[in-house]
């Protein structure tokens, strides 16, 4: 059964209901356990949680380390298009909004200069972004581009529309290591509501993508939720299932998870479900609980002073010093219109130095070409 | 007798020797979850490790540079063990391997399929694939495996230069798990046993030393400790300890006190004869 079927036996009338009744009991039992079910899950995301956050965050820290141990992965995005043929009221790529700025894809020599500028930063795992374009930016020129990013970084990763199975196999066969695909929201109203053209209306297209992708061969799954869209404790457990259905078919892929929040911003969309950092927090701690072997990534959408103190509390990557324009490291000036403003603005090496301050180990390279083809000798 | 070999087995005298190449430490580092490369510098340092594994995919052969793993190992008194950590199939563990011997680091490998990243347990039917095209390229091969006694001979048939069964999945500090088939393996070895994964604590090193393995692979429990150092010495004690007595030869385990021959005794007591009596 594709996980768009499964979901429904997890309505949001039921999943509000679950962890609205949750007990301190229920919390403590979750705790106690180490194989954690979707009622712990429900339990841990509670209101009745929020008194238990230093000892799920002990043990949230414990659980990180043993699986990923005082390492913290950084990377860094690239947009390579800002075109978009969706509308997505949230977003600064949406087909309506910033009309005075440019749209632009990059060409390949632009595509060279950026990633030339973020080697020569120290990155060694990039994320490739495009808007929801597929007609104007099709899975061809999106494995193009990976390919020339492969010419500079051991690890390419890509967070790109939702593609055919044939599309992620393009990807694949470029060497694409890793897909990231937020749902945005898991709960079907809202992702009607805030989605109003493009094929990015389809809610279970979406959802089931990066099975697809697992299927074509991809090694690394990321899923997501777009906080602020809706309730933050509903969407952390759908994420859950989805973390823990991934794990089961695409056995063979690791899985990550994010945690992109939007944040209060003067732009025509004010997020109708803030959410705060006591809840960015209690969501991450729970689904370490859950998903005690998933990637955390976390984006410089946070401020510096909270991707601090989140870094030893269950998140293992980071993007730093990170650029959400086309040409914007390098081959581009301002007027290009930008996703969403970054918060932490510290250089990749202020971020280095402040992981290493925390006690761990800032990783650049954590993939290597020779996993998907001959490679020369270096 | 010997009083030197019987009652204090020294433990210079008793080498581990892995394709033709003689080492005194029988502990092996992962060096993958360390803080920082001075930690791992300090930890190898304290343990007097001389074998070190380091996964290919975190290393950047191209370009090496100041603070990364390599950095932090002496090639003059550490064999920096290359493995194939992340590889899925037999190809890409062979690339891997390739890569490494093309780069300059010597031919050995420790071969780590694992295809599935929750468990990072790893692939018999890879692993085995992938050993055989590398022994018979002259890789020293040293393959990660399921404590699995047929697999073991099978690798070992194959020309394999030791076996590493898992105590328990990575990471998961839960000990000699799979005890019962590890002693087995150590039966039936041809070749070095060297349990890897899941040694959570010196005592759990020192319970597969007394069980015969050769040698032990940790990674997790020193770099995670405290003070990851400390924590290699105590690795290495316990290794050691563990190896001592095993070769004096462990007392086997018995559920209560016994009496020296409560089932016999009776044939040799001086009165009270059940015997038949005339």
């Amino acid at each position: 059964m594709a996980f768009s079927s499964e979901i429904r036996q997890w309505p949001p009338e039921r999943v509000q209901e679950l962890i609205a009744s949750a007990t301190p009991a229920a919390v403590e039992r979750a705790l106690d356990r180490e194989d954690r079910t979707l009622i712990d899950l429900a339990a841990l995301l509670s209101p009745a949680a929020r008194s238990y956050l230093e000892p799920m965050a002990r043990l949230a820290r414990r659980l990180t380390r043993q699986y990923f141990g005082r390492t913290i992965s950084l990377y860094a995005p690239i947009y390579i298009s800002n075109l978009c043929a969706a509308d997505c009221v949230y977003c600064g790529f949406a087909a309506k909004s910033g009309l005075r700025l440019r749209r632009v894809t990059l060409k390949d020599h632009e595509i060279h200069v950026e990633c030339r500028a973020l080697a020569e930063r120290g990155f060694r795992h990039v994320l490739l972004l495009t808007g929801e374009a597929p007609a104007k930016v099709p899975p061809e020129r999106i494995a193009a581009a990976a390919r020339i990013a492969a010419e500079y970084f051991p690890s390419v990763s890509v967070e790109v529309y939702a593609m055919e199975t044939s599309g992620y196999a393009l990807l694949q066969e470029a060497g694409v290591e890793g897909v990231t695909l937020y749902q945005e929201t898991y709960d079907p109203d809202t992702y009607r509501q805030v989605h109003l053209s493009g094929q990015k209306m389809d809610y279970a297209w979406r959802l089931d993508a990066l099975e697809r992708a697992g299927r074509a061969g991809i090694r690394r799954l990321t899923i997501g939720a777009l906080l602020g869209l809706y309730d933050w404790a509903c969407e952390g457990f759908w994420m859950g299932m989805h973390g823990r259905y991934l794990q089961r078919i695409c056995w063979q892929s690791a899985l990550s998870v994010s945690f992109p929040r939007l944040r209060h911003t003067p732009s025509r969309f004010r997020p109708p479900r803030l959410v705060s950092d006591a809840e960015l927090v209690q969501l991450i701690l729970a689904m370490r609980l859950f998903l005690p072997q998933a990637g955390f990534n976390l984006s410089t959408r946070e401020p510096a002073a909270l991707r601090d103190r989140l870094v030893t509390l269950g998140i293992t990557s980071m993007s730093a010093g990170s650029s959400t324009r086309p040409g914007g490291y390098a081959s581009r000036g301002e007027d290009v219109l930008e996703q969403f403003e970054i918060e932490d603005t510290r250089s990749p090496e202020t971020v280095a130095a402040m992981i290493r301050r925390a006690g761990l180990d800032p990783v650049w390279k954590d993939y290597d070409h020779a996993f998907f083809r001959e490679t020369a000798t270096p | 007798m010997n009083f030197s070999e019987t009652v204090n087995p020294n433990i210079f005298s008793d080498p581990l020797v892995i394709a033709d190449r003689t080492f005194r430490s029988r502990l092996m580092i992962g060096t993958g979850k360390f803080p920082s490369a001075r930690a791992l510098r300090e930890a190898v340092a304290a343990s007097g490790a001389e074998i070190v594994t380091v996964a290919l995919r975190r290393v950047d052969l191209s370009r090496p540079e100041e603070g990364d793993i390599l950095s932090a190992l002496d090639p003059n008194r550490q064999l920096v063990l290359p493995n194939t950590s992340g590889a899925r199939t037999a190809e890409e563990a062979v690339r891997l391997a390739r890569l490494a011997r093309s780069a300059g680091l010597p031919p050995w490998v420790k071969l780590e399929l694992t295809p599935e990243p929750k468990y990072l347990l790893p692939d018999p039917v890879e692993t085995l694939r992938a050993a055989e095209i590398l022994v018979k390229e002259g890789f020293v091969v040293l393959p990660y495996i399921q404590a699995d006694p047929v697999l073991a001979r099978r690798l070992q048939d194959i020309g394999t230069a030791t076996v590493m069964p898992l105590g328990a999945p990575i990471g998961s500090n839960r000990g000699v798990r799979t005890r019962d088939m590890i002693r087995i393996i150590i039966e039936q070895a041809t070749v070095p046993v060297v349990v890897d994964a899941g040694l959570g604590a010196p005592s759990h090193a020192a319970e597969a030393m007394e069980l015969g393995a050769d040698a032990v692979l940790v990674n997790t429990a020193i770099a995670d400790a405290a003070d990851p150092a400390a924590m290699a010495r105590a690795f290495a004690m316990a290794v050691e300890a563990g190896r001592m007595a095993w070769r004096a030869g462990v007392a086997p385990e018995r559920d209560a006190a016994e009496a020296s021959s409560p089932l016999t005794g009776f044939l040799f007591e001086t009165s009270g004869n059940v015997g038949p009596r005339d």
